[in-house]
């Protein structure tokens, strides 16, 4: 009877598995596995059909200068987009938690990266950083008679441009999450810290910022995630230029495979990316294990 | 002393939730002063300068921006109802069935929050084209549907969802399905609605994927209507380009204004946290 | 012998009745790309209906595909798909690409007649470069453009210029764009002397100055490029000098998109930019414009731009011939002229700009004229095999010395060792 009836919970379980595993395994475990095998092959044209290439694709790309500065700009992008964007999240996320003179207001200037698509305002991210007539020129000259700067036109400060507008779009996002869990920790708790004359800032370091520590963890990977996945305003902001200046791993994978048709060489780049990417995984893994009760 | 020191403090807070929530709301409120002025006015703030609304005429004119909404509507509810149905099943198998290969089953699927769809664009665009199906709004959507994320997320609500309620509606009589449908999804309906508004806000705005696999009116969601809009090699027209951005995200704009205490509520009881 | 004969004609009559029968069915698919403003796609489908009315033999689906990456990506999809287009507008540039990827089959077979050969060399031979290789037709130019120089007369007048002369030669541009050249009470500069973009895709515009400077940068196989030739390189330290040296254009990358509203907002005095412009500058520009060639080094010169027709694999020799008779019709001078005034687009024959409606147009509109005059200096838009790639490093290398990165012969001299490396197995 029992032996029966873990048949069946195993029968159960599987056949709810199915679709799911289906679907999963069909659009990223076997193209994952693909992704890899192609990465040996050349890119099939013509009548030319792909051939094996061996290593061939790894040393070209090893020697691809256009691959290490991508890969220097992604780190770059991710340093300067995760910290930042999650540090302005928490803040947000507190002064709107908190009594705050037009708080509504506050809060839906804080929602409005959630809602607007970063294709769409790519453009008007655009006009602000246009040299001469743009917003931020405007404002530097009205305000402190600067001259005209070129942020997306010169390559020290395109990627930090770029950067700028990725914080914009992370900070309102994670934000929700951060007021989600904030909303959950009971005022009990701060207003015990208070009466025994805890200031702001302790209860923040001792109270709520430990709490909040299963956010910080989930939305650090989602931070992680995004800074190689988020490339959208990079088409109309720089189109990665000048001379790759803010030009993306996942961008380069683009261009290479969807401009310049080598799809054997963009496999191979896809595998550089998967690599980091669970390099990090694994890595952040050991940093929060210990810190975070999560279940 | 600490009572001065205490409002200080406050209205420095204050002040810079302000500062932010200006920057913040910048690109938006430059979207509505650009779609409602001529476009001479672009660049130039003049409280007096005239009010048109040629730009949204412009606009609707210029694109078939309804077929890109009907596009966008269209597979942004595809994608949801899949990863409800999808999600569902595997979170329930993962929290409530003893099977052999779930450990490893589950680690799969949670590599899925690392290998995105969106990364291994080159590969599923060959699918998409064995499939013939490249083109086509479910192509757009089959990457996603069984998503990693919803599976975690479902899992997690379902494990807290005591076993006794389980136990029981199967004394009543009610077969597997029936449990989940009578005790499991009415009680993770904070969790399915949470995950439903970063799904639909995800899907509304994805852009990179849908660009590579559709190619025409009929498949193309907003983001890419707009960007097919926006790259013309005769300049940017802000204020056209502008007035499309606001028709297209007005319906999710004003959602998200109407209902942003449920949201933030829905995330706090789904776990989010 | 009667019944051999009668058979004949029965047969002859069957003939002839399928003929007719698969002449009444011919259906084409026809993918086009927009890259302007305005009404292009409208007027496609609307001549495409009107093309239906006269010819009720012939249904065409004129399939609006996006821009020219996504008619390109598109086009080759369904193709290795086993669906090819019949017909499809896509940039001239990427002829060799399609070559490469066998997809195209060349006009000449369907353009056999003598009349038709007359009828293809009606087309101004700066358009024809970019359509033609080894001896074949592959494209017939539909949609094209060029850029040219526009300047504002008020600020001209205001420098002490004459409003109506423009720069005509490389000196000439410095000259007058070093009196352009505004700035304010701080030593901020509040309008630059000349603005020529180099966002995206710099490479366009830059081949104006290497014409001008009489060299060639691929030759017509489209297998060998000339990156470094020292022309080329003469050609990129003058538009570097232009802001580095001279100061009279904005330093770093100029954005290709902002430019027409750069020049209406007085920010630069001059810009160069394509013809596609005129419209959007006429309706727009707060003050009076002139429209000029671009000035001259050597000679005068400047790239030509835009997209083709081509006729794709797999089609009947019916529909071949169905779609290459569409393209007649749709390139002759009524239909021609129409899409002209529709789009900026040049008109590509001589005898377009014969009919009575160009010629008002021009009359009204005498900056119409200039870009058709410039056709005679003007050459093929760079193209290669694996086109996008080696305009990519191009480009790559042009951005690379603008931005002060590396020297113009630097820049150029890798460029052309990373091409000779991608283009060396077209030989």
């Amino acid at each position: 009877m029992k032996a029966t009836r873990f048949k069946r919970d195993w029968i159960h379980g599987w056949l709810l598995l199915l679709p799911a595993m289906v679907f999963l395994f069909a659009f990223t475990h076997i193209p994952a596995v693909t992704t890899l095998i192609n990465s040996f092959y050349s890119t099939p044209r013509g009548q030319r059909p792909a051939r094996f290439l061996g290593l061939d694709n790894y040393e070209r790309m090893l020697a691809d200068p256009v691959f290490w500065k991508v890969l220097w700009n992604n780190l770059w992008f991710a340093l300067g987009t995760i910290p930042l964007s999650i540090a302005l999240a928490i803040a947000m996320a507190l002064w709107v938690n908190d009594k705050l003179a037009g708080r509504g207001f506050v809060r839906m200037a804080y929602f409005t990266p959630t809602v607007l698509p970063l294709i769409a305002v790519a453009n008007i991210w655009l006009f602000f950083y246009t040299p001469g007539f743009g917003l931020f020129d405007q404002l530097t000259r009205g305000l402190f008679g600067w001259p005209a700067s070129n942020y997306l036109g010169d390559p020290d400060t395109a990627l930090n441009a770029i950067i700028v507008v990725t914080v914009w779009k992370e900070a309102g996002f994670f934000m929700i999450f951060y007021l989600a869990a904030l909303q959950a920790i009971p005022v009990s708790l701060k207003e015990a810290a208070q009466i025994e004359g805890a200031g702001r800032w302790t209860i923040f370091w001792r109270i709520t910022f430990p709490l909040l520590m299963p956010t910080t963890l989930f939305v650090s990977i989602n931070a992680v995630i995004n800074s190689f996945r988020l490339v959208d305003h990079i088409f109309i902001l720089t189109d990665g230029g000048p001379d790759n200046a803010s030009s993306l791993l996942l961008f380069y994978i683009y261009e290479t495979a969807f401009r310049y048709w080598e799809t054997g060489y963009a496999a191979t780049l896809t595998v550089a990316l998967l690599v980091l990417l669970s390099l990090l995984a694994i890595g952040q893994f050991f940093l929060f294990d210990r810190k975070v009760h999560y279940k | 002393m600490t009572r001065i020191s205490d409002a200080f403090d406050r209205s420095l807070n204050t002040v810079a939730a302000w500062a932010l929530g200006v920057l913040w709301v910048l690109p938006l409120a430059y979207a509505i002063w650009t779609a409602f002025h001529p476009a001479a006015y672009e660049a130039r703030f003049d409280l007096f300068a005239p009010i048109t609304f040629e730009n949204f005429v412009k606009a609707w004119e210029a694109a078939p921006f309804a077929r890109y909404f009907l596009n966008t509507f269209i597979l942004v509810t595809l994608i949801l109802a899949c990863q409800f149905f999808l999600c569902t099943l595997a979170a329930y198998a993962f929290a409530r069935f003893e099977f052999p290969g779930r450990n490893v089953l589950f680690a799969l699927v949670l590599l899925q929050l690392l290998v995105m769809p969106d990364i291994l664009i080159v590969e599923n665009y060959k699918t998409m084209r064995f499939l013939d199906l490249v083109d086509t709004i479910p192509a757009i959507a089959l990457p996603y549907i069984a998503s990693g994320f919803g599976i975690f997320l479902l899992r997690q609500t379902f494990m807290t969802i005591p076993k006794e309620l389980d136990e029981a509606a199967r004394v009543e009589g009610a077969s597997f399905l029936g449990v989940l449908w009578r005790v499991y999804i009415p009680l993770a309906k904070p969790t399915y609605l949470a995950y439903g508004l970063v799904s639909v806000s995800h899907h509304w705005n994805n852009f990179l994927w849908p660009l590579i696999v559709t190619n025409s009116v009929e498949t193309r969601p907003v983001t890419v209507g707009l960007s097919v809009f926006s790259s013309i090699d005769s300049g940017i027209e802000w204020s056209v380009i502008n007035a499309a951005t606001l028709m297209t995200s007005g319906p999710l704009l004003i959602a998200f204004l109407l209902f942003q205490r449920q949201f933030v509520q829905s995330f706090m009881r789904a776990g989010i946290k | 012998m009667l019944k051999s004969k009668f058979m004949k004609a029965v047969a002859a009559t069957a003939f002839t009745f399928s003929t007719w029968a698969s002449a009444q069915a011919v259906d084409l698919q026809f993918y086009f790309p927009v890259a302007v403003g305005g009404k292009a796609a409208e007027t496609i489908q609307e001549l495409t209906s009107d093309y239906m009315a006269q010819n009720p033999g012939v249904t065409i689906d004129a399939v609006y595909a996006g821009s020219y990456q996504d008619t390109v990506a598109k086009a080759i999809t369904a193709s290795r798909g086993g669906n090819p287009p019949q017909l499809s507008v896509i940039l001239s540039v990427d002829m060799f690409t399609l070559i490469d990827e066998d997809l195209i089959v060349p006009f000449d077979d369907y353009l056999a007649s003598d009349e038709d050969k007359a009828w293809l060399a009606g087309f101004y031979p700066a358009f024809m470069e970019n359509s033609q290789t080894g001896g074949k037709t592959y494209g017939i130019p539909f949609q094209r453009s060029t850029p040219v120089l526009y300047w504002n007369k008020e600020a001209f007048a205001e420098a002490g210029l004459d409003p109506n002369v423009p720069p005509a030669n490389w000196d000439e541009m410095v000259e007058f764009g070093k009196k352009l050249t505004k700035k304010d009470a701080s030593g901020n500069v509040t309008q630059w002397g000349v603005r020529i973009p180099s966002s995206g895709f710099p490479y366009w515009l830059f081949q104006g100055l290497t014409t001008q400077n009489g060299v060639i940068l691929a030759n017509s196989e489209g297998n060998r490029t000339n990156f470094d030739d020292p022309k080329v390189v003469e050609a990129l330290q003058y538009l570097v000098d232009l802001s580095q040296k001279h100061q009279v254009m904005a330093p770093g990358i100029i954005e290709w998109g902002a430019t027409p509203k750069a020049f209406f907002e007085g920010q630069t005095a001059m810009m160069w930019t394509t013809t596609g412009n005129l419209t959007n500058v006429r309706d727009n520009a707060p003050f009076e414009f002139g429209v000029a060639m671009l000035p001259a080094k050597e000679r005068r010169g400047a790239p030509t731009g835009g997209g083709n027709f081509y006729l794709f694999k797999g089609a009947s020799d019916e529909q071949n011939q169905a779609a290459v008779d569409f393209v007649k019709w749709i390139a002759a001078p009524e239909q021609a002229a129409k899409w002209a005034m529709a789009t900026g687009y040049v008109a590509p024959r001589a005898d377009t700009w014969e009919t009575d409606v160009m010629k008002a147009y021009a009359k009204d509109f005498p900056p119409a004229l200039v870009a058709r005059d410039q056709l005679e200096f003007a050459v093929a838009e760079l193209s290669t095999y694996q086109n996008q790639r080696v305009t990519g490093i191009f480009n790559d290398a042009l951005a690379a010395a603008i931005t002060g990165q590396k020297t113009p012969e630097e820049a150029l001299k890798e460029a052309q060792a990373q091409a000779e490396a991608v283009l060396v197995e077209y030989r």
